[in-house]
């Protein structure tokens, strides 16, 4: 009889890491999906950048009577 | 060299076993009751961000079985209907199970508190803590009220899929939660009259032994009772309408008269019929819930089609 190389253990332990994996591409794919449904309900795109964490002196509304 | 030996060394934990712990046929029930919250609500969920907050729900009370599952190994493993759990049978390590629950319960309230909002997290948050902390360690072993205890967990959702949309707590909301709370001991006790179970080894306390069997069905009926205002006011709010109040109506008739059977009998009686009484109300018990929250399902699509009476 040859040797059986493949043991149940592994199938069991191969069948752990493909569902693993899964639910790791499962997470980013939701992550990802939910950053850009977020961001679409924004209405318009630029005021994304209010969350980039960098001063955008471009979409500070200026004031009137202000000269610098 | 024991069979249990020869497991610990060679058994490998299957996703299957992992899922095991999460109490799939209980989330079953979590999905659909938190769904029917969210959309009966009067916000309009996207349909991306109502799907991750049902799928948070739904993980949360996973994470919430797993615990269960970890903090009651111990009795778990005297009892029958419990004793082939992953945990009790050696598939699953104890700290795999708590680890599994914190790090779920940890996962499901912060993604929904990004996708939606702190008040539904934060309901999520203590539906979990209710269920392990006050249920699960504290009352659960302390007194036969038990069930009343755990049907206010199982209560939650539909009260979560409301906060998804909403972002706070309505009079609509409270009544489902209470439609559930309510109906969660007449369901249980009437099974626990027809199954003979073995809490009692795993010194749980349960009302069919702690108070006798005449005591539960007193319990029954009055809690049958008390659950008919309930459910017809919920007819008359918002969410509510003619269908759902015809359902209501019809279902509450048919499990009050089913809970007055119960009470009126006593276990000569059922030993004689092999307790056909009991089986027959806690099967009315199941289409008894289903019929409530479609019939709110039905309200809510008759509204978006301007059909809605009230």
């Amino acid at each position: 009889m040859a040797i059986k190389v493949e043991h149940e253990i592994h199938g069991r332990r191969k069948g752990r890491n493909f569902g693993v994996g899964l639910l790791l591409a499962a997470f980013i794919a939701l992550v990802f999906a939910l950053t850009v449904v977020k961001v679409l309900q924004l209405g318009e795109a630029r005021q994304f950048e209010k969350f980039d964490h960098v001063a955008r002196p471009a979409i500070i509304p200026q004031e009137e009577g202000v000269v610098e | 060299m024991t069979d249990m030996s020869v497991q610990d060394r060679e058994y490998e934990t299957s996703m299957g076993d992992y899922f095991a712990l999460l109490k799939p046929r209980v989330m079953s029930l979590v999905i659909f009751t938190a769904l029917v919250g969210m959309l009966v609500a009067p916000v309009p969920v996207h349909p991306f961000i109502g799907f991750i907050g049902i799928l948070c729900i739904a993980v949360g009370a996973g994470a919430s079985g797993a615990l269960n599952m970890w903090w009651d190994a111990d009795i778990d493993s005297l009892m029958k209907r419990t004793s082939k759990r992953p945990i009790p049978s050696g598939r699953v390590q104890p700290g795999e199970a708590l680890g599994i629950g914190l790090a779920l319960s940890g996962f499901s309230v912060v993604l929904l508190l990004l996708a939606t909002n702190v008040f539904a997290a934060g309901l999520l948050a203590f539906t979990i803590f209710f269920y392990t902390v006050v249920y699960s360690m504290w009352l659960k072993r302390l007194t036969p009220q038990n069930i009343v205890i755990g049907g206010a967990a199982g209560a939650f959702p539909p009260m979560v899929g409301w906060a998804v949309a909403t972002g706070s707590v309505g009079i609509e909301s409270i009544l489902m939660f209470a439609l559930i709370f309510m109906w969660t001991p007449p369901h249980f006790w009437a099974l626990a009259l027809f199954v003979k179970t073995d809490y009692g080894d795993a010194g749980v306390p349960m009302l069919t032994e702690t108070h006798g069997r005449d005591a539960t069905r007193k319990h029954v009926i009055v809690y049958a009772v008390l659950l008919v205002p309930v459910a017809l006011g919920l007819g008359f709010t918002s969410i509510g309408g003619p269908v759902y109040l015809a359902t209501a109506l019809f279902f509450n008739a048919w499990f009050l008269k089913g809970c007055f059977d119960i009470w009126r009998r006593d276990d000569d009686a059922a030993d004689a019929d092999g307790y056909l009484v009991e089986r027959k109300v806690f099967k009315v018990s199941l289409y008894y819930l289903f019929a409530h929250f479609v019939a709110l399902l039905v309200e809510a699509v008759l509204r978006a089609n301007s059909v809605g009476v009230w």
